[in-house]
């Protein structure tokens, strides 16, 4: 894989922050959430922060933003010059003006970064009107050329749409145009694309290196995502705890990094090559589906609607032992695939056969002792929980619900803490003390105690960072040797796919478009989405667990480098 | 990984359970008198009938209308009867409506608010018929009733409730269409939990905070509702001395005795205003968005 290299040493200094130390308003003996950090940017560049939630990439660049919540967090000591001067003391106002002009951010959520009552036209225009004596005229067609630039489709027509009229991608180059039409200096962008799918999330990378090299802007670029840092750095910064552990250019970090914790933060990225496919324990299928339909909406009262056919004839089994993943951008279709084999929703049409009994279209009320041969695991660690109930509570009702004694069932909920590595004691605990990994252990910890057949996981891991994603991956490959449950995968990331499923189905749109072996979907892909989808995952060529390229790697199709 | 933050729990979280306190929340100087003035009512209330030093229906034409004195400390009204007794009982009738309202309406609204978040069948029925309801104003539903039974402590709470329980129905079903979302509730049907299983033990308890919330205004209102109806004179009996009653018969002698109306009014604005304060106080604490994430 090609890495960017050019040298930027004659390049202008643009940033430079000096053994920046951060810490909580009023309290300078506390433990500083930032401390010593150093960072030079220099004109074209482009910098990337990467780290783990919690280690200090986003309060950095707050701090440069001169944008630290008042009252919680102050800068105690340090240095940050812009372009030679220093803007460590700078007053609010001086901050407004260097703002914009000289510095701009883009956010993760170009949705609540806008603001939804104006037409984005008039967001972008309000900027010009801030800070220039623009004619009203002018300022329009600055604007409106602005849109040309970032490639938003019929300019005309979106300067006068607002945010929730135009998709995440088309938002987000929004908030880009609004960032770049003073042409600052230096672009800071905290997670832009984090949010995105992974095509969307290719073009707006592309866009912003586009716009990099017309403007010859700065770029300090906040992710966790290492082969986004891949695609696009020229040097990286890794943050651990408030501090910068390791700091080099993009190829010597990813082939040779020096300190143990980029070590241990590269080797948990999981690689697009798929794993060795296992072999189903027995014949007989755990979950059958068979022409799974469903389409919300369409039933109106006064008049009959089309509805949204979220998913259409859906086929698949899965055998004991093996893992089926389903692969989509939002909007495929593939949780409400999930969510109607759970029956937390009611599919239209179709079969649903789970340990020999149909499902899909049985009531509600006979469903219910069949409900403990299949469970789910939800992507949000901080809400799947029911955050007044201890951990005990939470692991025992599902067994007492199918009538286990109580005493058995805290017997068995103190095994399964065990199980997911969790302390014994942190069964009388409730969920707000525990980390996000942690909560997630407990969830699964919940669904193992019915021991269930099928095991459902809707995006399970999308909510944590990478090492903690390594670690509940394994717990769930743990499980499933031990017990033998089939798991239905569903995620948007491929690298994880590749990492846990045996079988993958990527669908599109509500359609599958492509089912296969693991191995053959992700090397072969027959589909133009599935290509187009491997093709958008970043950084897909490196192998970052062992420092090298990928060798299982097909022929490149279009240089993204 | 093993590392877990020791267990903080406030004393109020452990008792119930249901909240958990904002780490460092303090609670001002304003809430604790408030407390305090509250706290001081209700059993100056409550013991009335122990240390009012006349009965505060016993009429004496000696003693018509006396400046306070050392015998009668607020003076006594056209009647002769004592004010200081009067206001002091008075304010057992006053507690007694804003408490029995309050839970009153909490209660049956919480009841209809349960069914109509989590039925989706019976939710258009019932929320068009506390729209209805809604209509209605207390004080002419107050009138009627009075009419048709004649004066009563009942017909007070119960035309005090009828346009509070729509309200609190509202709230109620809000907190149970959002909570209802939450994955931990899906993960509660996933796991055969029955549906009056997830309602109750899931569902109900997202109410409370903003239940109490609530109540602490239905009490304050209905307290205030209370001393308008007896001042229209479609309150409780005239015989029962309540602030409301005080007040419409002083205002006659206004001019020359306004004690009369002024220790019932000071009362009344008294104890609405702790009620209110620490129903302010109560909203700041429980409002999840005050909540910090720990761990």
């Amino acid at each position: 894989m090609e890495f960017k290299s050019r040298d930027f040493s004659q390049a202008a200094r643009v940033l430079k922050i000096r053994k920046l130390k951060v810490g909580l308003a009023g309290r300078p003996h506390a433990a500083p959430v930032l401390d010593g950090i150093d960072l030079d940017i220099r004109a074209g560049e482009t910098h990337c922060l990467v780290g783990e939630s919690g280690s200090g990439k986003s309060v950095t660049s707050l701090a440069v933003m001169g944008l630290l919540p008042k009252d919680a967090l102050e800068v105690q000591g340090g240095l940050i010059a812009l372009e030679g001067v220093e803007i460590t003391a700078a007053s609010a106002s001086q901050m407004r003006a260097l703002r914009a002009r000289k510095i701009a951010m883009i956010f993760q959520e170009p949705m609540t970064a806008l603001n939804p009552v104006l037409r984005v036209g008039e967001q972008i225009e309000e900027v010009l009107n801030m800070h220039t004596d623009l004619s009203q005229a002018e300022a329009k067609k600055r604007t409106l050329d602005m849109m040309d630039q970032v490639h938003l489709p019929d300019v005309e027509r979106i300067y006068k749409a607002f945010p929730h009229q135009l998709s995440g991608g088309q938002r987000q180059r929004i908030m880009i145009a609004m960032a770049l039409i003073l042409d600052p200096d230096l672009l800071i962008a905290d997670e832009p694309t984090t949010a995105l799918d992974v095509t969307t999330q290719l073009q707006i990378l592309k866009l912003i290196a586009e716009m990099q090299e017309r403007q010859g802007t700065a770029v300090l670029f906040i992710t966790h995502d290492m082969g986004v840092v891949a695609e696009i750095a020229d040097t990286v910064s890794v943050m651990q705890q408030g501090r910068i552990v390791e700091r080099a250019p993009i190829r010597d970090l990813l082939t040779d990094p020096k300190e143990d914790y980029t070590k241990k933060l590269l080797r948990a990225v999981p690689n697009l090559a798929p794993r060795v496919a296992r072999a189903a324990a027995t014949k007989r299928d755990v979950i059958a589906v068979q022409g799974l339909d469903m389409t919300y909406g369409g039933s109106g009262f006064f008049r009959k609607s089309e509805g949204v056919k979220a998913a259409r004839d859906v086929n698949f089994t899965i055998k004991p032992g093996r893992t089926l993943g389903i692969v989509g951008e939002s909007g495929s279709g593939k949780s409400t695939v999930a969510r109607c084999i759970m029956r937390l929703i009611d599919p239209t049409a179709g079969k649903v056969t789970v340990a020999g009994t149909e499902i899909a279209q049985m009531a509600r009320r006979q469903l219910q002792p069949h409900r403990k041969h299949f469970q789910i695991v939800f992507q949000d660690p901080y809400r799947s929980l029911n955050p007044r109930w201890t951990v005990a509570r939470s692991l025992c009702e599902g067994p007492i619900n199918f009538g286990t004694p109580r005493d058995e069932a805290m017997a068995t909920a103190a095994e399964l803490m065990e199980l997911v590595d969790l302390p014994r004691d942190a069964l009388d605990r409730y969920p707000h003390q525990f980390s996000g990994g942690q909560r997630q252990r407990i969830a699964i910890a919940r669904a193992v105690a019915m021991k269930p057949d099928l095991l459902v996981a809707d995006e399970a891991v999308s909510a944590l960072d990478v090492s903690v994603q390594a670690q509940v991956l394994d717990l769930l490959d743990d499980i499933q040797d031990r017990f033998g449950v089939a798991m239905l995968f569903i995620t948007h990331d491929l690298r994880v796919a590749a990492q846990i499923c045996d079988e993958v189905l990527v669908m599109q749109k509500g359609l599958v478009v492509e089912h296969g072996p693991a191995a053959e979907v992700l090397s072969h892909p027959r589909h133009d989405y599935t290509r187009n989808l491997i093709e958008a995952a970043p950084g897909r060529h490196w192998d970052f667990a062992n420092f090298r390229a990928l060798d299982t790697a097909h022929p490149r199709q279009g240089a993204t480098a | 990984m093993t590392e877990i933050p020791t267990s903080r729990h406030s004393a109020f979280q452990v008792l119930t359970g249901l909240f958990s306190l904002p780490a460092g929340a303090r609670i001002g100087a304003g809430p604790m008198i408030a407390a305090v003035i509250l706290v001081v009512i209700v059993l100056a209330a409550v013991l009335a009938p122990l240390y009012v030093p006349y009965d505060p229906l016993a009429m004496n034409s000696a003693a018509r209308l006396q400046a306070p004195s050392s015998e009668h400390l607020l003076g006594t009204d056209p009647y002769g009867r004592d004010t200081f007794s009067r206001v002091m009982v008075g304010a057992r009738v006053s507690l007694l409506i804003g408490v029995g309202a309050a839970v009153v309406s909490v209660a049956i609204g919480l009841m209809i608010g349960l069914v109509a978040g989590f039925f989706r069948a019976a939710d258009g029925v019932i929320m068009r018929i506390m729209d209805s309801l809604m209509a209605i104003p207390a004080i002419l539903l107050a009138i009627a009733l009075v009419a048709l039974n004649g004066p009563s402590l009942m017909s007070v709470i119960i035309a005090i409730t009828v346009p509070e329980v729509p309200r609190v129905v509202r709230l109620v079903r809000s907190v149970i269409l959002s909570a209802r979302e939450e994955p931990y509730v899906e993960a509660a049907i996933a796991l055969g939990s029955s549906m009056p299983k997830i309602l109750i033990q899931h569902l109900m308890p997202n109410t409370f905070a903003p239940l109490i919330v609530q109540g602490t205004y239905i009490c304050a209102s209905a307290i205030l509702i209370e001393a308008i109806l007896s001042f229209l004179g479609a309150g409780v009996s005239t015989e029962i001395p309540t602030w409301g009653n005080i007040m419409a018969e002083g205002r006659t002698y206004f001019q020359i005795k306004p004690g009369l109306i002024f220790w019932p009014g000071l009362m009344l604005s008294l104890c609405i205003l702790a009620i209110n304060l620490l129903g302010d106080t109560a909203r700041d604490l429980l409002d999840p968005r005050m909540k910090k994430r720990e761990g």
